[in-house]
């Protein structure tokens, strides 16, 4: 795996986040409390500031301050998860990771995530996303295609009712709409990819 | 102090500070109390630094229980605990009470020199589950 690009995968993350803020807030507030884009957008845009800093460690150091920041600049419940997805992934992985051990480091961070937020796949949330991810990666798929399974994966969240979260409080009025933490999840596994790619 | 301290944490700064304010009407400056609401960018939400720094100010040797209303309070306090770290973390406890009816009976257990434990218990009999 070529070396990662990781101002450039800042940059492209934040752009993303921004660009798609007003559509994560408009599912957030469809089942939820309606300020997730505005959360990831004020998380990343302070990643961002920041970028040639994280750019500047080591991968694994990086990884944890970027966590540590969206944990504390993001808010809300996403904050925690977000933070600790990139915080454990930054414990996990390798200075100049090979698919095995990224795929390893994907899976802890995934557990992470479970545990910080109580909950498993199927509960309509980021991990509905992040686990069909991991198995893409430890299938060997490109990055396209892996993009194109995490945003059928957020899709797939759009029949499930919601167990964990706000939109839990809905019970069967969840079902139908997509959570916004599973399509941001997507976003920025395409971001990844799109990085990663440019630079193969 | 040596009483055990409270920590309401709500997506409302004005629940928080409302609910403190009973806090403070049953039991006076008897037990470490502080509060925090909003996002810290003038919105409904929950900030870690913002539960470190109450945290931080209602400290006490014997321990801080947390009050939490919804699920992101809940998230954001257990993260909070956990960038804290030891030794001090295993003195916290996030309760699972009702923010206004758990910090009003916490803080009163605390007042008669309850121990952690057993203001933690009293704050958890509210809670059906």
């Amino acid at each position: 795996m070529a070396a990662l690009n990781l101002a450039r995968l800042i940059a492209v993350a934040a752009d993303t986040i921004a660009t798609h803020a007003e559509e994560l807030t408009a599912l957030d507030q469809a089942i939820g409390d309606g300020d997730h884009g505005l959360n990831m957008k004020r998380g990343f845009e302070a990643v961002r500031a920041e970028a040639d800093l994280f750019a500047a460690k080591p991968l694994p150091d990086a990884l944890k301050a970027i966590g540590t920041k969206l944990v504390m600049t993001v808010g809300g419940a996403s904050g925690p998860l977000f933070g600790t997805l990139f915080m454990a992934l930054g414990k996990e992985i390798a200075a100049n990771p090979d698919r095995a051990n990224l795929t390893a480091a994907f899976g802890k961070a995934i557990e992470a995530v479970a545990a910080r937020g109580k909950s498993q796949v199927g509960q309509k949330t980021m991990l509905d996303v992040l686990q069909p991810v991991h198995d893409a990666l430890a299938g060997g798929k490109t990055a396209a295609e892996i993009a194109d399974i995490a945003d059928a994966a957020a899709e797939a969240t759009v029949p499930m009712k919601a167990l964990r979260g706000r939109a839990s409080f809905l019970g069967d009025r969840s079902i139908g709409h997509m959570d916004a933490g599973a399509r941001s999840t997507a976003l920025l596994v395409r971001t990844l990819g799109q990085v990663i790619g440019e630079s193969a | 102090m040596s009483n055990v301290g409270i920590v309401i944490v709500s997506h409302s700064p004005l629940v928080a500070e409302g609910t403190a304010d009973m806090v403070r009407q049953m039991v006076g400056d008897e037990v470490p109390l502080a509060w925090c609401g909003g996002n810290g960018h003038g919105g409904l939400g929950t900030s870690v630094e913002a539960i470190m720094g109450a945290i931080d100010k209602a400290w006490s040797e014997a321990g801080v229980a947390i009050l939490v209303d919804l699920g992101g309070a809940e998230t954001n306090s257990e993260m909070a605990v956990e960038m804290i770290g030891e030794p001090r973390a295993q003195k916290i406890i996030v309760c699972n009470a009702p923010i206004v009816e758990g910090a009003v009976m916490a803080a009163t257990e605390s007042s008669g020199g309850a121990s952690l434990k057993e203001v933690v218990a009293t704050a958890h009999e509210l809670s059906p589950s």
